[in-house]
Order: C-alpha cells, then sequence, then structure tokens
C-alpha cells in the first residue's frame, strides 16, 4: 500500500486548530504542523508529547553542582590548603559559605548550556542545516498541516481539509 | 482563544496582520540604512577606534598611563566595570523576569535589551581583563594546575566569584538570545532573494522550520532558560557588590550593597534600553510595536528602583551615623562635603531627585523628556560608582595615604572607546538582525492588539445590550 502525504495550507491558526480537532476525531493523524509561532493547545491535539528537556536541564544542573563541588574541595581542602588573612581551609564543611556562589554559577552555567546543546542536537538545528519547512511562507503568516495517509483516503481527506478552511491541499 | 481586559492599553496599534508584521520588522534589514544610521556608525566607529588606541598605549607600557595612583588603586576602570555590567542587567530582567511574570510587553523590547546586556558585558570585560596590569596572564584566572607558576586560585575570595558569575552569565545570556533569534533568522532567510543574504541567514537560523514539536521544545528552552537567568542576574551584581563588601574599607564594608548595587544596575540598565529603544522606533519606524505605554511601563520601573536606590543611599547614611565607628562616619561625610562633593550632589541628583519627575503621567509619557531623563540617570548612575570608589579609596584610614584622583586621558580614552564599541555593535545588530522578536509578537497580536481588541470590545459590548 503506497503512503501519501498531504500538505494542507491555512491562512490563519483558529481554523487549523478546528480542522486539526475534526481530522483527530475521525481517527486521522496529523504528522506535523508548521507555524510562524508557537500556537497554544495545537499539542495536545495533534499529540505531540510534553518535551523532557527540563528533566535533562536538571541532571545538567547537578552535574555542574557536583563538578563544581568536587573542584573546590580538591584544590581548596585537599590538594595545597592556604590560610588566606587568618581564615584556614580546614575542611569542606567550614569552608562551604565561601564556595556557594560558585556552585551556584556551576550549576547554571552547566544546566543552560547542557539543555541548550540538547535542544539543538535534539532537533538537529546546526549552522548549515538545510531550511525544514517544506513551504517558506510558514516562517512569514501561513501554517502547514502534514497528514500521511493511505492513497485510498486522500479525497476524503481533501475534502474535510477544504472544508476546514484551507487555503491550498498540495499531495506529495 | 484568550482575550485580554478591555481595559488593559493594546500593544501593537493599528492593523497588523502576520505578513504586516515580517514587513515591519524586516524593513531595516532588507531596505537601505538611512544617512543617520552611517552618520551615527561613523561616529561609534572613531570613538571604537581611539578606544582601541588607548588601550594598546596601554597594554604597551603599563597601567602607570592611568591616573590610578597607590592610595586610589581602584578607579576609572572598576567604575566602568560596574557600570557596564549594571546596564546589562536589565535586558536579562526584561527577558528573563518579566518572561516568568507573563508580561507581554516585553516582547517588543526583549531583543535589543537582550542585545544590549551581550555588548553591555563584552565592554564590562575589557575593564576587568585590562585592570589585571598584564592582560596577556588573564587566563591566570581560572583554576589552573599548579604548574603554572601560582597556587590554585582562591575561592574563597569575591574577585575569583566575579570570574565565574561574569562569564557565566555573558555566555547564558549570548545563548539565550541566540535561541530566540534562530526562528526569526528563519523567517529572513526565507523571504531573502540575494544569494549572500540568503547564504548568511541560512547559516544563521541552523536549519529552523518551526514544526509543532520544535516550539514546543523551544518555549520550554524559553523558559527554563528564564528560569535559570533570575537568579543568575541578581547573583551577579550581588557578587559585584561583594567585591567591595567583603572588603574592610570604612564605606564600603555594608550588608546594604548587594541588595543595593541590584536595584541600581536594574535602573541604569532600563534607562539605557530607553536611550536605545526611543533611537530605534523613531529611526526604524516600529512607533506601532514600541509604543508609549512601553515607554511608560519602563519609566514605572525606574521609579521603583530609584526610589529603591534612593532609600539605599540613606540607610548607608543612617547606619554610618548609628553606627559610631568614627571611620565609617567620616567616609561618609567625606563623600558629601570632601573634595569629591559634586560627583556626590550629581548622583543625588540624577538618581533620587529626577526619577521622581515620573510620578507625573505626562511626564513618563512624554518621549522627549524620557529620553533626556534616561540619559541623566546613566550619568547618575556612573557618578554613583565613581562616588563608591574614588572618594572612599582618596581617603582611608592613615592621612598620611590620603590621595586626590583625576583620570588621564588614556582612561577616558578607553571609556569612549568602550562607549564608541557598544553602539557600533548595537547600530550593526540593528541593520542585520531583527530588532523586535516577531515570532513572539505574532502570538500576541489576536490577544493584545489593537484592532483585535477594539473588534472584541464591540463584539461583547454588542452582546451585553441583548
Amino acid at each position: 500500500m503506497s503512503k501519501s502525504i498531504i500538505h494542507a495550507i491555512f491562512d490563519d491558526e483558529e481554523p487549523l486548530m478546528a480542522t486539526a480537532k475534526t481530522l483527530g476525531s475521525k481517527g486521522i493523524h496529523v504528522k506535523d504542523v508548521f507555524s510562524p509561532f508557537p500556537i497554544h493547545g495545537l499539542d495536545a491535539i495533534i499529540g505531540v508529547p510534553r518535551t523532557r528537556i527540563a528533566i535533562c536541564a536538571f541532571l545538567y544542573g547537578i552535574t555542574g553542582t557536583t563538578l563544581a563541588t568536587l573542584m573546590m574541595w580538591y584544590m581548596m581542602i585537599h590538594d595545597w590548603p592556604t590560610d588566606v588573612g587568618g581564615k584556614p581551609s580546614f575542611a569542606y564543611y567550614m569552608n562551604v559559605p565561601a564556595f556557594i556562589p560558585i556552585t551556584f554559577e556551576s550549576t547554571v552555567l552547566c544546566a543552560a548550556h547542557g539543555m541548550v546543546i540538547t535542544y539543538y542536537l535534539r532537533c538537529w538545528m546546526l549552522p548549515g542545516v538545510k531550511a525544514k519547512n517544506p513551504d517558506p511562507r510558514t516562517t512569514d503568516d501561513k501554517f502547514l498541516m502534514v497528514i500521511e495517509t493511505k492513497e485510498e483516503n486522500k479525497a476524503n481527506i481533501e475534502s474535510m481539509l477544504k472544508g476546514g478552511g484551507a487555503s491550498e491541499v498540495h499531495f506529495k | 482563544m484568550q482575550h485580554e481586559s478591555a481595559i488593559r492599553e493594546p500593544l501593537i496599534l493599528g492593523k497588523k496582520s502576520y505578513h504586516q508584521i515580517t514587513e515591519d520588522i524586516v524593513r531595516p534589514i532588507e531596505g537601505k540604512a538611512s544617512k543617520y544610521w552611517y552618520i551615527l556608525l561613523t561616529i561609534s566607529i572613531v570613538c571604537f577606534l581611539w578606544g582601541i588606541s588607548c588601550l594598546a598605549y596601554t597594554i604597551g607600557t603599563g597601567i602607570g598611563v592611568w591616573g590610578s595612583n597607590n592610595g586610589v588603586d581602584w578607579a576609572f576602570d572598576i567604575t566602568n566595570f560596574v557600570w557596564w555590567i549594571g546596564i546589562g542587567h536589565a535586558g536579562t530582567l526584561i527577558s528573563a523576569v518579566l518572561l516568568l511574570f507573563r508580561q507581554k510587553w516585553r516582547m517588543a523590547i526583549n531583543r535589543a535589551a537582550e542585545a544590549m546586556t551581550i555588548f553591555a558585558v563584552m565592554c564590562a570585560a575589557v575593564f576587568v581583563l585590562l585592570h589585571t596590569g598584564r592582560p596577556w596572564l588573564d587566563y591566570w584566572l581560572f583554576p589552573l594546575p599548579n604548574q603554572f607558576g601560582s597556587l590554585w586560585v582562591n575561592f574563597n575570595s569575591p574577585l575569583m566569584w566575579d570570574v565565574f558569575a561574569v562569564s557565566t552569565y555573558f555566555s547564558v545570556s549570548l545563548v539565550f538570545w541566540y535561541t530566540g533569534l534562530v526562528p526569526d533568522f528563519a523567517m529572513i532567510r526565507d523571504r531573502a532573494t540575494k544569494p549572500w543574504a540568503k547564504k548568511f541567514y541560512s547559516l544563521l537560523s541552523f536549519g529552523w522550520g518551526g514544526s509543532a514539536r520544535h516550539w514546543s521544545r523551544f518555549e520550554e528552552v524559553s523558559l527554563v532558560l528564564a528560569g535559570l537567568s533570575t537568579p543568575l542576574v541578581f547573583s551577579v551584581h550581588s557578587i559585584v557588590s561583594m567585591d567591595f563588601a567583603t572588603s574592610v574599607v570604612p564605606g564600603w564594608h555594608t550588608t546594604i550593597f548587594p541588595p543595593y548595587f541590584v536595584a541600581g544596575a536594574v535602573f541604569s540598565g532600563f534607562a539605557m534600553v530607553l536611550t536605545l529603544l526611543l533611537i530605534v522606533r523613531k529611526i526604524y519606524g516600529l512607533e506601532s510595536y514600541i509604543t508609549v505605554k512601553h515607554v511608560e511601563y519602563m519609566n514605572i520601573i525606574i521609579i521603583v528602583t530609584g526610589s529603591i536606590v534612593g532609600v539605599a543611599y540613606l540607610t548607608e547614611l543612617f547606619i554610618s551615623w548609628y553606627s559610631g565607628v568614627e571611620y565609617e562616619q567620616y567616609a561618609f561625610l567625606n563623600r558629601a562635603t570632601g573634595p569629591y562633593w559634586w560627583a556626590y550632589a550629581s548622583m543625588m541628583t540624577c538618581n533620587v531627585v529626577s526619577p521622581q519627575l515620573f510620578w507625573s503621567k505626562k511626564l513618563r509619557t512624554n518621549l522627549a523628556f524620557t529620553f533626556v531623563m534616561s540619559i541623566v540617570v546613566n550619568i547618575g548612575m556612573w557618578f554613583e560608582r565613581f562616588v563608591i570608589i574614588v572618594p572612599t579609596l582618596c581617603r582611608t584610614f592613615v592621612p598620611s595615604t590620603w590621595n586626590m584622583y583625576s583620570p588621564t586621558f588614556v582612561d577616558w580614552g578607553i571609556y569612549t572607546g568602550t562607549i564608541g564599541m557598544f553602539f557600533t555593535f548595537f547600530l550593526l545588530f540593528t541593520r542585520y538582525f531583527p530588532v523586535i522578536a516577531q515570532a513572539e509578537l505574532k502570538s500576541i497580536v489576536k490577544s493584545s492588539g489593537q484592532e483585535y481588541k477594539e473588534k472584541y470590545a464591540a463584539e461583547s459590548g454588542h452582546a451585553a445590550h441583548h
């Protein structure tokens, strides 16, 4: 059975959302939507799971906390303890108030950069990558819906899309 | 569709379709640059080059060419460092704190404000890197092994905290800014007709397509970055203030410094945002997006932070008297009535008295007045840092070490140079990068755009009659 891809273009996000809802209720899966800005509420309709990138950020963050703690313990307490201004470095817990700022900065540094690097890699966005939107107008004012379906459903879906307010329907 | 109260003033004026927003934002990039842009850029580059020559002279000869001396060993360098880094804070406040508070008015100004942050931190970095005296050894600031000739760096020192705080702040602000820019670069890429422009913006946009999954991640990343940047921005200026507060110099050894510095930073930063945006909206015709209401909101923040700064000044004076420590008392008496009384008086006038004029709605919605005030505030905040540093160091515990300070032409040259560098970068930014986060603006046009608000108000008013 050959699969067919439909690109439907809408001029506004509201009819797109309504159409996606109708299609969903008929059991037709909307594969993706390309839009000039984030459409709130669309993810639940087309079944985009909530991203786990915040969990990544948390994990990178605690890695940063750990690295900073180990670094300062090693350099200040273990390897070469110094006595600056009558404030000796006897034990980590005694000096820890002075280490809090850098521990915090390191947590933020690792959480932020780790998360952003993960984001770019997960979306595969890098310098030189080809534009991912199928139609260049979707970064301006057009909204593009991608549907993957069987050959025989094409006509049915087309009429639903047109009825829902799609201004153009293309078959790929 | 989310609706907003009719009482709230619209944030986007006139009839704006999604396409019209695109057109308005790319006009400065696709069109020809105006005469004013070239004039401003030329002036900025000249200042920048003069700064570079003074910088080269300093590196070649040593920091003896500065006015700093044995008593006043921190002077223009640290004054300018704190001034610049403080200016940077408003950008993060707008993009991070206002995002967490869901303030939609941030969307028209956050891009330019974040750019300002990045350029301001770069200017600040010039001074810290140079004031070490031997800038080619600046890598010693990082925790490198002992074989490099020194012991480990001292993590108990606030100056070391500063290295970590400022570098984290700069790099996190940079990725926050860039991540927000990517969808807008993609918009410019998709409509570019000139081949070099297409190539340039393709490279910058990382292949962004705007699929639902990517937008969902994009929003989560922005939210988490905002959550991380909020404590970060407060930590940075707190740590800068601890460079002073953890010393035992009278006038510096005060617990009020961290909140006082943060308020002052936001105060001066908003003033700089106003200076820049009032020019940008005029030159590029962005009056429908950066409205008088936006300016008014920023002026309100200026009153609030200006008042916090004023209360901090008075608290400092009271505590120095109440402490009963004569060195502490003298430090403040000397600031107000000593040889640098004029700096203290300028600081008090510009920072405490003048922002109170914004209580008048007529004045805070007057653009010309706001522009003048934004410059007055930044002059005041520069004097604040000067007052904290120079008059304090010129008269410390032992009168035999008392010393006057006056800046040399090199001090002025490097300062002028950083201002030139800041404006050079900012002008290039406004010419080649989208100055307004258009993707975000498109998402609020239906809830906060004038046309939609009026339509909705008419509909609901009509419904109420039945």
